[in-house]
């Protein structure tokens, strides 16, 4: 993920703690914040994740005129590569482990700009899957005045064969 | 609520049920809240006809979000350093989690500031871990 403007919004942070679950008026309550600990409005431990609504390359997010591969009028909209599984590529790499490291505590008014660089490769010969190929991506988030804020680390799992076959890859998400 | 030193002890069980009977509504939720819009997640056709899979699965960051509320809760605001870890096993619309957080270890960092580290597990209604991670936070 390349993002040039990641803005730090007290809605979307609401959003997002609400689509984890997650009531704590940290996350929406500037009042309430302001007299905590904390002092102000914070986001939850994965927010930076949403930072991919700010990347205009992101393959993950329908863009305006162009196919999408979700289902339509037909169960995709785009192409079925010939051995990939389908979906545009995006069904047999899955997402195998997230780290995050917190350098300072995110408050919307931030303005963060993400680069990402790749990290190791290795490979794994999986139970029911065939070769795992693992390989790491680094991203440092970076507030408007150039500090480091969150520095994420994010394994990616990509299968030989079919993904049904594919749970012991340590599956679950596609990011 | 904040984490004091001189009140844990290694071995230090905190758990939350993090999600009852997951909905689908939750994981589309989740997908507008994230931008993670990959239809294998919402998509019931695209995930069962193209991509071979029995139905729509949850993004693996929500469960790893959903279990970070966990770990604030039990820390405090504004307390985590660190947080990361595996997706062991896909989690499905219906399941139940149950996230997990043990006291590993209480220690001192180089600035003279508490810090205790948890492993975290979370597992679903049959008991299988479908996340299994590590956090660190300041403690008082």
């Amino acid at each position: 993920m390349a993002v040039q403007r990641f803005p730090v919004e007290l809605g979307h942070i609401m959003m997002f703690a609400r689509s984890v679950g997650d009531p704590n008026p940290i996350y929406f309550d500037e009042q309430y914040a302001a007299d905590s600990e904390v002092g102000h409005v914070i986001a939850p431990p994965t927010f930076v994740q949403a930072g991919a609504q700010f990347d205009p390359d992101w393959p993950l997010r329908p863009k305006i005129g162009e196919p999408w591969f979700g289902s339509g009028r037909n169960p995709t909209g785009t192409p079925r590569p010939a051995d990939d599984g389908g979906g545009g590529g995006m069904a047999r790499g899955l997402h195998a482990e997230q780290h995050f490291e917190y350098h300072r505590h995110l408050r919307p008014g931030d303005v963060l700009r993400a680069e990402t660089r790749p990290g190791k490769t290795w490979e794994k010969e999986g139970r029911r899957a065939g070769k795992l190929v693992f390989s790491e991506m680094v991203t440092e988030y970076r507030d408007q005045d150039d500090e480091l804020v969150i520095t994420a680390r994010s394994v990616g799992v990509r299968t030989e064969r079919a993904p049904e076959a594919a749970a012991d890859a340590g599956s679950g998400g596609s990011q | 609520m904040t984490l004091r030193a001189s009140e844990l002890r290694v071995g230090d069980v905190h758990t939350e049920v993090v999600v009852d009977d997951l909905t689908r509504t939750q994981i589309v939720q989740y997908a507008g809240a994230s931008g993670d819009y990959n239809p294998l997640h919402t998509d019931e056709i695209f995930a069962t006809q193209v991509a071979g899979f029995p139905g729509t699965f949850a993004h693996g960051m929500l469960t790893m979000g959903l279990t970070g509320t966990m770990v604030t809760n039990y820390v405090g605001d504004g307390r985590l350093r660190s947080f990361g870890g595996r997706f062991r096993e896909q989690v499905w619309p219906g399941d139940t989690l149950t996230g997990r957080a043990e006291v590993v270890d209480i220690r001192t960092d180089d600035n003279g500031a508490g810090v205790v580290e948890l492993r975290i597990t979370t597992t679903n209604q049959d008991g299988v871990e479908v996340f299994t991670g590590e956090a660190t936070a300041t403690i008082d």
